[in-house]
C-alpha cells in the first residue's frame, strides 16, 4: 500500500534531492512549489481533455447518437484535435472592445481556477499547500472569477456578452451563499478550515458505513445542496444561462475566439474539477478508501475515482434537465437552497450535541426531510404543473 | 414531490443511454461517407441532357431553343445555339446546342427547367456528391459533362422516364403518322392525277370505240 500510494511523493522528493546537487539550497523551495504546479497543471488539464470527449459521447448517447467518432479509436482522439484547432484558429478582437481587458479576462479565470488546487488534498500527503484557512483560501480565492466573468462580458463591447456577464454575476453571488453554507456545517464539526484536517476527521467506520459526512443527515443534505451550487457556480446546465447558446449566442465569451475560448472552457471544466474536488474533500471522505479491505488501491487513485464519478453525474445531470428561467434561478437559490442551508447548520449542530444512536438519526433526518418537502411544496405552490397544452402551435 | 420530475428523467436519460449501446435501431444516425441513406425517387439535384443511342453529343434531345435558359430564375444556364441543322429523333431537322452550360455553384435544384422543356431533352439527377477541387472551372458543367443517357433517366427516375417515354413515343407516332398521311395523301392525289389524266384521256379513245 504505501509505496505505491506515496509514489508521486517520493518522485517529488527524489527529483529535489538531484536538483539539491545542482542549484542552490535558497532555491528549493521554489523548485518544489514549481514541481507541485507543474503536476497539478498537467494532471488536471489531462482530465480537462478527458472530461470533453466522456461530456461529448455521454450526451451523444443519452441523445441516441454516436458522439464524436472519428479522430483515433473510438474517437478518444478528439480532444487534440479540437486543441489544435483552437490553437491555429484567428484570434479576433472586436475593435470596440477594451483590448487590455479583452486580454486579460481569461488569464484572469484561468488563473484562481488553478490556484484553488493548491489547498486540495488529492491524496495522502499529496497537498500543494498544507494551509490551515485552506477552505477560506478555496472560496476568497474561487470567488475571483466572478470578476474575469464580468470583465470578459464588460469588455467585449456586446449586448450579450454583457448580459450574460451580467447574469453570470448575478447567479454566481446567489449560489455563492448556499455553496458556502453548505460547507460551515463541515467546519462546525471538524472544527477546521484546513482540508486536510477534514479529510483526517472522516477517517474510520461509523459501523457497516465509512465515516464519510455523506452518510449523515446533516451530510447529506450539505452534500446535495453543495453539488447543486458546485453546478450553478460553473454555469453548467440546468443553470447555464450565462452562456445560454440559444438565447445569448455564449454569453459572457461571445467575442471570444481560438486559444482564448479554448481558456474559457478550460476554467470553466478546471473550476467544475476544484469545486467536485471540493466537495470530495468535504464530505466523500477526501482520498480514502470506503472500507480498509480496498486500501491497497493507492489513495490518489481513489480521489480521481470520485472525482470520475462527480464528472459522471455532471454530466447526466446536463444531458437531463432544461435550462431554468433567470426568476426560476433566483427563486430556487434565495427561497429554497438559502433556507434549507441554514436549516442544516442548526441540523448539524443538533448532531453534534446529541449522544450517538438512533434518536440521533431520527431527528436529524426530520430535520432534513421535513424543510425539503416544505420548502419544496412552497417553490411549487401557485405553480400550475402539468403538460403544457399548445393552442396554436401542432 | 419537488425532485420527483428530476429523478423520472435522469432515468429516462440512463435508458437512453445504455440503450444506444444494446439495441442499434436506436441509432439513427447514417455514418455518412461509408454508408448512406437510400434516396427517394422524386430526389433532384442537379440537371442533366438527355441523350439517345450512343453517341452522347449527337445523340442529344436538346435543340437549342434557350426557354430554359430564359426561365432558369438564377439564371445559371447558357446556351449558344448551333448555325446548322441536324436530324432530331422524329427525323425532322433541328438546330442543337453549340454550347451548353450549367453554373453548378447558381443552380438552386428548382427543376423550373426541366418543367418547359418541350422536348424531354433537360431532367433532374440524383447525384449529390459535387463537390470539386476547383472552384471556378470545375463547377462550370459543360454539354459534354452534361450528357447522360436515356437508360440513366430510367434507372435514377423509372415512373418519370416512363411518361417522358410515352411522349416522346407518341411524339414519333405522330410524325410518323403525318409522314404516312402525307404519303398517303399524295398517293391519293398522284392516284386522282393519273385517274383525271386517264379519264380526261379515256373519253377520247372511247367514241372511237363507239364509233
Amino acid at each position: 500500500m504505501s509505496e505505491f500510494d506515496q509514489i508521486f511523493v517520493t518522485l517529488k522528493h527524489w527529483l529535489l534531492g538531484q536538483l539539491a546537487n545542482v542549484v542552490p539550497g535558497a532555491l528549493l523551495p521554489v523548485l518544489s512549489a514549481l514541481l507541485s504546479i507543474a503536476a497539478i497543471i498537467m494532471v488536471f488539464a489531462t482530465l480537462f481533455a478527458i472530461m470533453t470527449i466522456l461530456e461529448r459521447k455521454g450526451l451523444g448517447r443519452i441523445q441516441n447518437r454516436f458522439g464524436p467518432n472519428r479522430v483515433g479509436p473510438f474517437g478518444f482522439l478528439q480532444p487534440a484535435a479540437d486543441g489544435i484547432k483552437a490553437l491555429i484558429k484567428e484570434d479576433l478582437v472586436p475593435r470596440a472592445a477594451d483590448k487590455v481587458v479583452h486580454l486579460l479576462a481569461p488569464v484572469m479565470l484561468v488563473v484562481p481556477a488553478l490556484l484553488v488546487y493548491a489547498v486540495l488534498p488529492i491524496g495522502r500527503n499529496m497537498v500543494a499547500i498544507d494551509f490551515d484557512a485552506g477552505l477560506l483560501f478555496f472560496f476568497a480565492v474561487g470567488a475571483a472569477s466572478e470578476l474575469a466573468v464580468f470583465m470578459a462580458g464588460w469588455s467585449s463591447r456586446n449586448k450579450y456578452a454583457l448580459l450574460g456577464a451580467m447574469r453570470a454575476v448575478a447567479q454566481m453571488v446567489s449560489y455563492e451563499i448556499p455553496l458556502i453554507l453548505s460547507t460551515v456545517s463541515v467546519v462546525m464539526i471538524t472544527g477546521t478550515l484546513s482540508p486536510v484536517k477534514m479529510v483526517e476527521a472522516q477517517v474510520g467506520q461509523g459501523g457497516w458505513l465509512p465515516a464519510w459526512f455523506v452518510f449523515t443527515p446533516w451530510g447529506f443534505a450539505g452534500f446535495v445542496l453543495f453539488m447543486i451550487a458546485a453546478n450553478a457556480e460553473a454555469n453548467r446546465s440546468p443553470f447555464d444561462l450565462p452562456e445560454g447558446e440559444s438565447e445569448l449566442v455564449a454569453g459572457y465569451f461571445t467575442e471570444y475566439s481560438g486559444f482564448k475560448f479554448a481558456l474559457f472552457f478550460l476554467a470553466e471544466y478546471l473550476g467544475l474539477f476544484a469545486v467536485s474536488g471540493l466537495g470530495i474533500t468535504l464530505f466523500l471522505g477526501g482520498w480514502q478508501a470506503p472500507f480498509p479491505a480496498l486500501e491497497f488501491i493507492p489513495s490518489w487513485a481513489w480521489f480521481f475515482a470520485k472525482l470520475l464519478g462527480l464528472i459522471v453525474l455532471f454530466i447526466w445531470t446536463r444531458g437531463t434537465l432544461p435550462r431554468l428561467r433567470v426568476d426560476q434561478l433566483m427563486n430556487f437559490a434565495w427561497k429554497f437552497m438559502l433556507p434549507l442551508a441554514l436549516i442544516n447548520l442548526l441540523t448539524a449542530a443538533v448532531w453534534h450535541y446529541m449522544p450517538p444512536g438512533s434518536p440521533r438519526w431520527l431527528v436529524c433526518s426530520g430535520m432534513v426531510v421535513g424543510p425539503y418537502v416544505l420548502l419544496g411544496r412552497g417553490l411549487l405552490a401557485g405553480k400550475h404543473v402539468a403538460k403544457r397544452i399548445y393552442r396554436y402551435a401542432e | 414531490m419537488l425532485g420527483e420530475g428530476i429523478i423520472k428523467g435522469m432515468a429516462e436519460t440512463a435508458r437512453n443511454f445504455l440503450g444506444s449501446y444494446v439495441s442499434a435501431e436506436r441509432l439513427t444516425t447514417v455514418q455518412y461517407p461509408e454508408e448512406r441513406a437510400p434516396q427517394i425517387e422524386n430526389a433532384r439535384q442537379f440537371p442533366f441532357l438527355v441523350f439517345d443511342g450512343q453517341d452522347p453529343i449527337q445523340g442529344l434531345r436538346c435543340v437549342g431553343c434557350q426557354i430554359c435558359e430564359k426561365e432558369c430564375p438564377p439564371k445559371c444556364i447558357y446556351i449558344v445555339k448551333s448555325k446548322d441543322k441536324r436530324a432530331d429523333y422524329k427525323g425532322q431537322l433541328q438546330l442543337y446546342p453549340a454550347t451548353f452550360d450549367i453554373d453548378l455553384s447558381v443552380c438552386m435544384s428548382c427543376q423550373i427547367c426541366v418543367e418547359v422543356c418541350p422536348f424531354e431533352a433537360i431532367k433532374m439527377d440524383t447525384a449529390y456528391e459535387l463537390s470539386t477541387t476547383d472552384r471556378f472551372g470545375g463547377l462550370l458543367v459543360n454539354k459534354t459533362q452534361l450528357a447522360k443517357s436515356n437508360e440513366h433517366y430510367r434507372k435514377i427516375h423509372p415512373t418519370d422516364a416512363a411518361v417522358s417515354d410515352t411522349v416522346l413515343a407518341a411524339e414519333v407516332a405522330k410524325a410518323q403518322a403525318k409522314v404516312k398521311a402525307e404519303a398517303e395523301t399524295k398517293a391519293k392525289a398522284a392516284a386522282e392525277a393519273k385517274a383525271k389524266v386517264a379519264a380526261s384521256a379515256g373519253p377520247q379513245p372511247a367514241p372511237a370505240l363507239t364509233v
